[in-house]
């Protein structure tokens, strides 16, 4: 498999939110505008293409039965100075994203990728898989982000359309966020198809 | 397996530990230039700030008293609230000397987008109903029995944030009665202003023979 079929690979056969329903607490509870979701997924990638790159170099040191704290430990250790990093050097981008960054811990895509994809391939693959995952997980947060957006607050990316009242609310809401999952999933599963 | 789960997290530990030196002094700079910038948003022009602390209802509530020369041009309260309708609502509120509310700052919130978060908006329902009033009691939303008009469709929102501005008001009140007395302004009696300024003119002259 070459190294472009791996990350096209990750944003449409194996979309991790369309496919494989993985990520959903995040992917749900951060998708109320379009910024929000693409914020979440940017950070995300972040975190999997330095975490996917670690596993894979290390996946040999690492005696099989410790291997979920191992990851753990790579993970947490990846998002913490992240967090750090950006607090330090780019204080408006962390005032945006910086809530949604201790999350990225708990995501089970990046633990989901470090032992279903990085322990088992090289470290040039498992970058591109980071970067193929980390996309499609942020288009389709931004997707999500976007029509919730626009159906329950009549904006995108922060700008009103100038018809918020007319607006159905509950999609900014947890149910809306169901429903726009739901329906998103559909369309994805039906595109994709042909 | 033991010792490799043992190195790994003594590395990962390292790593971070290095990496907190680093950002350690560029943290602590970057949030004292927000700070600064939220102040300077909320009060008239001033050369320095005075620092109190102050724990109310177990929240942290810091009081800067701003100061050009040795006069106070106003309060401003790093206050915050916990009944928002998602996590803390962390508001600066500055107040003039005689306690009228000059503007206020939202720092921090995560209410929902186009609901709660329309407190961040300028000319929101809620600033401009407490924004240049004098504050003398609590205020409440309407639906409350108070004055305060609130956001549509997102009265818990607007209540945190009227919460988070009365315990401002007490935070105030509190640093200007209790720990500086000498420099309430015109809250203090009429007397006092009388006598100061018929102080002045005498002075004045005073300078001029010299």
């Amino acid at each position: 498999m070459n190294k472009l079929q791996i990350a096209i690979n990750g944003i449409l056969k194996s979309n991790p939110v369309f496919v494989l329903v993985l990520g959903m607490c995040p992917t749900l509870g951060t998708t109320t505008s379009a910024s929000n979701g693409m914020g979440m997924g940017l950070a995300t990638m972040a975190v999997l293409i330095m975490s996917n790159l670690v596993i894979s170099l290390i996946k040999n040191l690492i005696p099989d039965k410790v291997r979920i704290p191992a990851f753990i430990v790579v993970i947490a250790s990846f998002v913490t100075i992240i967090q750090m990093l950006m607090e330090a050097f780019v204080p408006a981008l962390y005032a945006s994203l910086g809530v949604f960054i201790p999350l990225i811990v708990v995501n089970c895509i990046i633990l989901g990728r470090a032992e279903a994809f990085a322990s088992k391939n090289t470290p040039v693959d498992s970058i591109f898989d980071g970067i193929g995952i980390g996309l499609g997980f942020t288009l389709a947060l931004t997707a999500i982000g976007a029509v919730r957006e626009i159906l329950g607050s009549g904006a995108i990316f922060g700008v009103s359309l100038g018809v918020a009242d007319y607006m159905p609310l509950v999609f900014v809401l947890a149910p809306g966020g169901f429903l726009t999952l739901g329906y998103l999933m559909v369309l994805f599963n039906k595109l994709a198809k042909k | 397996m033991v010792a490799v789960l043992f190195s790994i997290t003594l590395i990962a530990s390292a790593g971070v530990g290095a990496v907190n030196m680093i950002t350690e002094a560029p943290i602590a700079a970057a949030k004292a230039a927000a700070t600064q910038q939220a102040l300077g948003q909320v009060l008239p022009a001033f050369d320095a700030t005075e620092t109190t602390d102050l724990l109310i209802d177990e929240m942290p509530i810091v009081v800067y008293t701003a100061k050009s020369g040795d006069e106070v041009v106003g309060y401003a309260v790093e206050t915050m609230t916990k009944q928002g309708f998602s996590g803390v609502v962390k508001l600066m509120v500055g107040f003039l000397p005689d306690g009228t509310v000059n503007n206020i700052n939202v720092l921090q919130q995560a209410e929902t987008p186009g609901l709660g978060t329309k407190m961040c908006d300028e000319g929101n329902p809620l600033i401009s109903s407490i924004q240049h009033r004098k504050l003398d009691k609590q205020l409440a939303v309407k639906k409350d029995g108070g004055d305060v008009d609130a956001l549509t469709a997102a009265t818990i929102s607007s209540r945190a944030y009227v919460d988070a501005v009365n315990r401002a008001w007490m935070a105030m009140t509190s640093v200007v009665s209790g720990s500086e007395p000498t420099d309430v302004a015109s809250g203090a009696t009429a007397t006092v202003a009388e006598n100061a300024e018929q102080k002045e003119p005498a002075a004045q002259e005073g300078g001029q023979n010299e």
